[in-house]
C-alpha cells in the first residue's frame, strides 16, 4: 500500500500551483513538533501564561526558535491553504467526481481556523484576550440559545482560566484531527486520481494510455515538490530569522488586562478576509434590515454578520454544486477567468478593509467587496454554465504536455 | 492567471502588516538608524552598557523589567558585561525571600525589580508591544522598510516633550508628541548633561535617548543576535539545498521532456 502511494500515477502536466499539498504537510509536521515541545514550557494558567512564554523566549534553548517557528508556521500554513484553496477553485478541482477531497479540505480549512484562533489565545496577550472575547461574543449572538452557549464555551461568563485551559487542551487535540483527515483528503484524492491544470481526466482506456498521460510521483513529483518547498523555506527562514514580528500585533507583548481595552482589535492576518465580511453587514443595510423584518426582530445585525461569515465559508463548501459548468478547468472558460480574477482581488481587498478601522471609506468597500464574494458562488458560477461558451480543453493529458514541451510550440522547456 | 493570485497572497502577507497600525498611527515617530536593525544589523555592545546606565539612572526609579534575569546581563550578543560586574549590579536591589521571610540582596539568577510605581508599565516588551510606523494605508510597507519601530517609539518619546502641561481630576499630564492622544502622564525623565558616560560618549538628550532605546530593545528581544545568526546560516544552507534540489529536478525531469520535443 506504502508502495502504491509513493508510486501513485500522477498527471504530467501538473504546474507549480500543485506543490501547496506538500507545503501544507510539512506545515502540519512542524507545528506539531514545534508545538509539543513548547508545551514541555508552558503554563495555561492565566497568571502565569505570559511569563511562560517569555520563559521560552528567554531561558529555554532555542526557545526563542522553536517559539517564532511556530508563530510564523501559522502564517505559512495560511498562505499554502489559500493558495492551495484558490487554485481548486480556478482549476475546477472541487467538480465531480472530488467532491468529496474539496468537503474534507473545507472541514480540515476550518479546524485550521479554530486550531490557530486558539493558539492565539494562549500567549495571553492584550489581542489574545480581546481576540478571545470577541470571537466568542459572535455565538452570544445567536438567538435563544446564545448565551448559555457563550458561556459553556468560554466555561464562565467572561474570558477566564477556564477558557484559556480549554483553548490549550483543544489547540493541542485538533492538529491531531486534522492529520486524520489530511490522511483522509489524500486517499479521497488518491481513489479519483488528481485533478490538473486541463482540468482533463487521465485516459483509462487501457494501461499504455494511462502512462501516456502519468509519470509516478515518486520521484518525478516528489522532487519537484522538494525543490519547491525548499524555495518556500528560504522566504520562511528569512521571516523567522529577520523579521519574526512582522506578522504579529504589538499589543500582543503587553500582557492581557480585562480592564483595559485596545483602541483597535484585529484578528491575525489570516482572518482578516472573513472578519471583514463579519463586520460588513450594519444595521443600516437593506438586506439586514429586511432580514430583521422578515424574523420579526430575531435576526439583528449582529447575528445576521456572524451567519454571513460563517456563509462565506459555506458558499465556497459548496462550490461543487454551485458551479454548472461542465468544463472543469478555468484554463479553457473565457469569461469564468475574469470573474475569478476578481475574486482573487475581491479576496485581498477584503484582507486589507478588515484590518481598517470601522469607518468610511471602509465600510462600503467591505459591503462591496462582501457582497461579491457571495455574488460570486452563488450568482456568477451557476449562471457562467449556462451563458459560457468554453473554449475547446485538449483531449488528453498527453496532448497538454506536448503542446507545451513539444518542439513545434516553440515554448522553452522549464 | 497565478501570477495574479501570487501577487494577491504577497499583497495580503503585507496588508497583514496594516495589523500593526493602530498602535502608532496617532504620535509623530522619528527613524532611527538603530545598529540592530537589518538582516546583518547587530547590537552595539557599549550601546546597550550605556543604556544599562541609563536605565539604572534614570528609568528604574518607577519602572520594572520583570521579565529579565540579571545573569542575562553578562551575555554575549547582549550587553556581555564581566560576571563579577553583574554579581555587583544585582546586589544593589533587594527581593523577598520567600525560605527566609526576609529581603535579601538579588544574586544574578533573580530578575530585574518590578516597577515601582503602579501606574508604571513595565519595560521588558516595551520595545516590542509598541509599533512606531504603519501604512501607507495599511499596506505595512513602511514596517517592512523601517522595522516595526518599536525603539524609534521610545527613542521619539523621550524627546518628544512640548513643555506644556495640564492638569486633569488631580493628574499632572504632559505634552508629547509621540504619545498617541498627545498628552502622558509621565513627567519629562530627561534633560541636558544628566549623567556621565564612562566611555566618555556624548550624553546629549538624543544620545542619551537612543542608548537606552536600544537597549530596551535588547531587554525585549535579548536572543535578537542569535536569532538573525540562525536565519542567515538557515537561509544559506537551504539556499544551497534549493540550487540541488532544482538541477535534481531538471535532471529527473529531462528525459520526460525530452522526449516531447523530438516526438
Amino acid at each position: 500500500m506504502i508502495y502504491d502511494t509513493i508510486m501513485i500515477p500522477t498527471p504530467k502536466n501538473l504546474n507549480w500551483m500543485w506543490i501547496w499539498g506538500i507545503v501544507l504537510t510539512f506545515c502540519l509536521a512542524m507545528q506539531i513538533v514545534t508545538g509539543i515541545i513548547l508545551v514541555m514550557h508552558y503554563t495555561p494558567h492565566v497568571d502565569l501564561a505570559f511569563a511562560s512564554v517569555e520563559h521560552i523566549m528567554r531561558n529555554v534553548n532555542g526557545g526563542h526558535m522553536l517559539r517564532y517557528l511556530h508563530q510564523n508556521g501559522a502564517s505559512l500554513f495560511f498562505v499554502a491553504v489559500y493558495l492551495h484553496i484558490f487554485r481548486g477553485l480556478y482549476y475546477g478541482s472541487y467538480k465531480a467526481p472530488r467532491e468529496i477531497t474539496w468537503i474534507i479540505g473545507m472541514l480540515i480549512y476550518l479546524l485550521m481556523m479554530a486550531t490557530a484562533f486558539m493558539g492565539y489565545v494562549l500567549p495571553w496577550g492584550q489581542m489574545s484576550f480581546w481576540g478571545a472575547t470577541v470571537i466568542t461574543g459572535l455565538f452570544g449572538a445567536i438567538p435563544f440559545v446564545g448565551d448559555s452557549l457563550q458561556t459553556w464555551l468560554l466555561g464562565g461568563p467572561a474570558v477566564d482560566n477556564a477558557t484559556l485551559n480549554r483553548f490549550f487542551s483543544l489547540h493541542y487535540l485538533l492538529p491531531f484531527v486534522i492529520a486524520a483527515l489530511v490522511a483522509v483528503h489524500i486517499w479521497a484524492f488518491h481513489t479519483t486520481g488528481n485533478n490538473n491544470p486541463t482540468g482533463v481526466e487521465v485516459r483509462r482506456t487501457s494501461k499504455e494510455d494511462a502512462q501516456k498521460d502519468t509519470l509516478p510521483f515518486w520521484p518525478y513529483f516528489v522532487m519537484k515538490d522538494l525543490f519547491a518547498l525548499s524555495l518556500i523555506l528560504v522566504i520562511f527562514f528569512a521571516i523567522v530569522g529577520f523579521m519574526p514580528n512582522y506578522l504579529g500585533h504589538p499589543d500582543n507583548y503587553i500582557e492581557a488586562n480585562p480592564l483595559v481595552t485596545p483602541s483597535h482589535i484585529v484578528p491575525e492576518w489570516y482572518f482578516l478576509p472573513f472578519y471583514a465580511i463579519l463586520r460588513a453587514f450594519t444595521a443600516d443595510v437593506w438586506v439586514v434590515m429586511f432580514a430583521n423584518w422578515i424574523t420579526g426582530g430575531l435576526i439583528d445585525a449582529k447575528f445576521f454578520g456572524v451567519l454571513a461569515m460563517f456563509g462565506a465559508i459555506a458558499v465556497m463548501a459548496l462550490a461543487p454544486w454551485l458551479d454548472t459548468s461542465r468544463v472543469r478547468s478555468g484554463r479553457y472558460r473565457p469569461m469564468f477567468k475574469w470573474w475569478f480574477a476578481l475574486l482573487c482581488v475581491d479576496f485581498v481587498v477584503l484582507a486589507w478593509v478588515g484590518a481598517m478601522p470601522a469607518e468610511e471609506p471602509y465600510a462600503t468597500i467591505s459591503l462591496i467587496a462582501s457582497a461579491y464574494w457571495f455574488a460570486y458562488f452563488l450568482v456568477i458560477l451557476p449562471l457562467l454554465g449556462v451563458i459560457e461558451k468554453p473554449q475547446a480543453a485538449p483531449a488528453t493529458i498527453e496532448d497538454d504536455f506536448k503542446a507545451h514541451y513539444g518542439a513545434s510550440s516553440g515554448a522553452p522547456a522549464e | 492567471m497565478f501570477k495574479k493570485i501570487a501577487i494577491a497572497a504577497v499583497a495580503a502577507l503585507t496588508l497583514s502588516g496594516g495589523v500593526a497600525m493602530a498602535a502608532g498611527a496617532e504620535g509623530h515617530v522619528e527613524n532611527v538608524d538603530f545598529s540592530f536593525q537589518g538582516p546583518f544589523g547587530s547590537f552595539d555592545q557599549n550601546q546597550l552598557q550605556r543604556g544599562l546606565q541609563v536605565y539604572t539612572e534614570v528609568c528604574a526609579a518607577c519602572h520594572g523589567l520583570r521579565y529579565v534575569p540579571l545573569r542575562t546581563l553578562a551575555d554575549e550578543g547582549g550587553p556581555h558585561l564581566p560576571e563579577d560586574q553583574v554579581r555587583a549590579y544585582a546586589a544593589q536591589f533587594e527581593i523577598f525571600d520567600a525560605e527566609l521571610d526576609d529581603f535579601r540582596p538579588r544574586v544574578e539568577t533573580d530578575p530585574f525589580p518590578m516597577s515601582n510605581l503602579e501606574n508604571a508599565p513595565d519595560l521588558s516588551l516595551m520595545a516590542k508591544a509598541r509599533a512606531g510606523f504603519s501604512g501607507p494605508y495599511g499596506t505595512g510597507i513602511n514596517q517592512l522598510f523601517k522595522g516595526m519601530g518599536g525603539p524609534e517609539y521610545i527613542y521619539s518619546l523621550l524627546l518628544g516633550y512640548t513643555g506644556e502641561e495640564k492638569t486633569e481630576a488631580g493628574v499632572t499630564l504632559y505634552e508629547n508628541t509621540a504619545f498617541p492622544g498627545g498628552w502622558i502622564a509621565m513627567a519629562p525623565p530627561l534633560y541636558e548633561d544628566q549623567l556621565e558616560f564612562a566611555d566618555g560618549h556624548s550624553n546629549s538628550m538624543e544620545a542619551v535617548a537612543e542608548d537606552v532605546a536600544a537597549f530596551l530593545m535588547w531587554t525585549a528581544e535579548p536572543k535578537m543576535m542569535a536569532r538573525k545568526q540562525t536565519g542567515l546560516v538557515a537561509v544559506i544552507f537551504l539556499s544551497v539545498l534549493t540550487v540541488l534540489l532544482y538541477l535534481t529536478n531538471k535532471r529527473i525531469w529531462m528525459p520526460v521532456k525530452r522526449k516531447e520535443k523530438n516526438v
